[in-house]
Order: C-alpha cells, then structure tokens, then sequence
C-alpha cells in the first residue's frame, strides 16, 4: 500500500486518477481502517486528505452559507456554536455516529463517501439541501448531498474525483430541522430507520419542507409527498397522517434481523411524525 | 513494503519509528515503541480499549494509522501518573474496585480523562455516554462510573 499526502485536492485528484490498483481517500479514517482490518478493502494506494489547507476549517460566507472542510470531525462540528444554531438536525445526525472515539476522527463526507444506506448524518444533509464540491480530472463540479450515494457501498462519483468540502445553504428565517433514527438500544448501533425533516415556517404555515429517509432504500430517499403534505399545514393531524402514509410508502426496505420489512415501513412513518414536530417547533423557536 | 520514518511526541517525549503504512498507531505504540498500556480488544473501533489522545482529541489508536502520527502529539495510560504518583482516576479505580481483569482499563482511564477536562463535573448521564465506546466485560460499569465521578469530585477540590 502506497501512501499519499499531497498538499492540494488537484493533486489528490491526480494521484487517484493515475492509480491502477484499489484506491481509497483517508479522512477519518473510521471506514477505511476497519474495511483494511477486515481484509475486505486493503488499498493499493491510500490518499490521506488532511494534508491539504484548509480541510479543517468552518467557515461561515458572507452569504451566510456554511462551508465545512473535508477533514473536520464530528467533535469539532458540535462544539461549533454557531452551526448547531443554524443546523441542529444535520449536528445531531453526525453526533449519532459512534462513540466519542470515533466522534474525534469520522467526517461528514466520509460518511456520505462510505455509501451506507444507513449513514445517519446523510439525510440530515440531503434535507438541508447540503452540497459538496467534487474535484476531478475534468475540473471541479457542485453536486446535491442526495446525488452522491449510489447504492450500498458505491458512489456516483467518477474515477479520480475527491470531494474537497460540503455547503449548507444560508438558513434564513424560520428554518428548523432535526434527525431521529431508530436503534434497538440508545448507543452505538446502526440506524434500522432513520428520518430527517428540515423546514420553515411562515407565523405558523410551513412553507417549505425536505423530508428524507435513510436505511429503508439501497440509497436515502428524498420523499416528495411527504414533503408536500407538510407545505401549507400548521403540522395538524392531518399533516402527520398524510405525512407517515407518504414515509411509509417511500420505503423499499431489506428485510433482516434488525427488522422486517413491515416494521421498518411502521417506524419511519413514526419517525417522520416525531422529527417534524422538532424540527417545527425549532422554526418557530427560530422565528 | 516501504517503511515511512515517523517522527512524534508521545507523553511529552520526541519518539521515533519506522512504519509500514498499513500499520496501525496502536501496532506502532507497543510493537516499535514498547508502550503496551493501549490494549487491542477489537481491532475497530468498538470496544475503546486501544483510546488513546491525538493532539488532545480521544481517538481509538486501531482506526489510526501510525504514519498519521506524523508531528502530532499523542498522550497515552503510561503518561498519567507523575513517577510513583498516581492520577487521581487511576487512585479511584483501585478504591472502587472498578477493574478486574484490567484489559479496559487504560482506555477507559484515557477517556475519562479526556472527558474531565472539558468538563470537570460530569452529570452521571454524561460519563456514561462519553464512555459508551469503551466496553467492559467483567466489572458491569457501576464501579467504573462511581470512580469517574468520585475522581472528578476530588480534582474539583483540587487535592
Ligand atoms: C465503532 C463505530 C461505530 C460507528 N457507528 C456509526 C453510526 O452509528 N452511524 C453511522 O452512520 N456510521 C457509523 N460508523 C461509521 C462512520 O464512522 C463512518 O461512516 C464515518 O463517518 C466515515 O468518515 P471518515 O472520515 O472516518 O471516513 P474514511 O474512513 O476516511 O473514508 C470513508 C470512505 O469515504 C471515502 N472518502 C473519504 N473522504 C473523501 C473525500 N474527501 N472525497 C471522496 N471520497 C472520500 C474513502 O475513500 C472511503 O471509501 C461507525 C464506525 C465505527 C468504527
Ligand atoms: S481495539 Fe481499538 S476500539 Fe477495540
Ligand atoms: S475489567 Fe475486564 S474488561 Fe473491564
């Protein structure tokens, strides 16, 4: 195994679009160590990012939008105040992500890279309408949170693109998001289900929502309808009933273990319910 | 395979090894630097007994490569008591008999530590979250908890 630490992501573009072997990016490192210990991925070649400025920066624009570098840790995006104010639920997606060990060193975009339907810091970000910049050997692109995954373990992105940081948009008034997952016991375990709703409210109208599931689907699902039955409610039992229906119906889940089919179906709907009532007492808290 | 020459502070001394890159920090701390407090009990980040501290963040050294040690500093079990002196945690554990088999217990000592400094006094919820990555499988984490918070209470007086 070969390892790199080039000091700009057009350099790490490179060396990826140059290798002929396995390659793997190294963030965190919470996905790559443990697939080599397994022997289920031994990299060829091992391209360490955090060499590169700037990766474990927190930036807020001058257009309020937030730029998080591809480097920076879980720990390190909850202690920040600013951005649990203005994105709660995308924090506490990736604040469920393993024990405080695995807090200090996992990332946000390798938890999208690894491609787990389960990934719980994932929908939280597709909800928000996160985005990631990919640098690659055509040139650098913008890419929506929800088109990277392609299926358990893969990526839409091509040989030789890294992602070199991920943006949430500006929050803007009114905005509230949150993220709940189910799990068998209260740490450490993998999402059975897990749903995140962002949306903002005008008075107490929703006027905008963004409802995705993750580990009900080989990828999450952004769920249209149960966006739509949240738009123009004031989250009455109406709301939440079309709301759940819609959750449910979006599901096309594994069964195993964990949980059956019919199971996973019932708690997302449940968890939808659950999630937009934080997320909407959180915007008009925010208002 | 070539090795990479790595150069580290660990518990305040400049160390330095040659590593496989494919070796990782925990291989690196008791194989090429004979530091063997940092236990492997699992290999993946799941059980915390290999916790140890990279430039003051609590990390597992298994899910660490060694050639990531690379001008860092690293803080381990072994640098916790002063000489003979021992850590105020490390004292409570052996009060309250919060260890048996002692294959946790670094971790764990690592992670309470790491955890009293940002926050010198705990809610007994706290501890028990900050510590949910560090399994214990002879002691049933009542005596381990008791200890931390017993612990934090002495240093709060400053004894
Ligand atoms: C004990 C334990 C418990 C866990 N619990 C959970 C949990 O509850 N929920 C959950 O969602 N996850 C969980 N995980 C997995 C979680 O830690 C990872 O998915 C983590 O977020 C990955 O981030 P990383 O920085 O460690 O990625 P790495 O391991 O460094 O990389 C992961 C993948 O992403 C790719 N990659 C990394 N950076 C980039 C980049 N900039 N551009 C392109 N590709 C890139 C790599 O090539 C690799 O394929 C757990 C892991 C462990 C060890
Ligand atoms: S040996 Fe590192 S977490 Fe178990
Ligand atoms: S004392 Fe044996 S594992 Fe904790």
């Amino acid at each position: 195994m070969r390892y790199h630490t080039p000091a700009t992501f057009e350099n790490a573009s490179a060396i990826a679009a140059a290798a002929s072997g396995v390659t793997r990016f190294l963030a965190g490192g919470t996905d790559v160590l443990v697939q080599m210990r397994a022997d289920i991925v031994t990299p060829d070649d091992l391209i360490d990012i955090k060499h590169i400025s700037g990766v474990k920066d927190i930036v807020q624009e001058d257009d309020k939008c937030w730029s998080i570098g591809a480097a920076v840790a879980g720990a390190e995006l909850t202690a920040h105040k600013g951005l649990c104010a203005d994105w709660p639920g995308v924090i506490e997606g990736m604040g469920l992500v393993g024990s405080t060990q695995v807090q200090g060193r996992a990332t946000l975009i390798g938890n999208l890279c690894n491609g787990s339907p389960a990934a719980d810091s994932v929908p939280g970000l597709a909800a928000a309408g996160a985005e990631v910049s990919v640098v690659g050997p055509k040139g650098t692109r913008q890419v929506k949170v929800e088109d990277i995954p392609a299926g358990p373990g893969k990526t839409t992105l091509a040989k030789g693109e890294v992602i070199s940081g991920i943006y949430l948009p500006p929050r803007g008034k009114g905005g509230g998001d949150a993220y709940l997952r189910f799990i068998p016991r209260t740490e450490m375990d993998i999402a059975v289900v897990g749903c995140a709703v962002n949306l903002r409210v005008e008075g107490d109208t929703i006027t905008e929502a963004r409802v995705v599931l993750g580990a009900v689907a080989p990828t999450i699902v952004v769920v249209e309808d149960a966006a739509k039955a949240l738009i123009g409610s004031t989250l009455d039992d109406k709301a939440l009933v079309a709301l759940a229906a819609a959750a449910s119906a979006a599901c096309r889940p594994i069964n195993d273990k964990r949980g059956t089919i019919e199971f996973r179906k019932d708690v997302a709907g449940v968890l939808a319910r659950r999630a937009a009532k934080i997320a909407y007492d959180r915007a008009r808290g925010a208002k | 395979m070539t090795q990479i020459h790595v150069t580290t502070t660990v518990n305040g001394d400049e160390v330095d090894f040659l590593a496989d890159p494919r070796e990782t920090l925990l291989d690196c701390l008791r194989d090429k630097l004979g530091m063997t407090g940092a236990k492997e009990g699992c290999g993946t980040g799941d059980c915390g007994a290999c916790s140890v501290t990279v430039d003051g963040r609590l990390v597992c050294s298994c899910l660490v490569l060694g050639v990531e040690a690379q001008g860092k500093t690293i803080e381990t079990v072994e640098g916790m008591a002063e000489g003979e002196k021992l850590h105020p945690l490390q004292r409570k554990f052996i009060e309250h008999a919060a260890l048996q088999c002692g294959i946790c217990t670094p971790g764990i000592l690592v992670a309470a530590k790491a955890l009293l400094a940002q926050n010198p006094d705990p809610a007994e919820e706290e501890v028990r979250y900050w510590l949910a990555g560090n399994l214990c499988r002879c002691t049933g984490y009542d005596k381990i908890i008791r200890a931390v918070l017993d612990a934090a209470a002495e240093m709060r007086e400053g004894v």
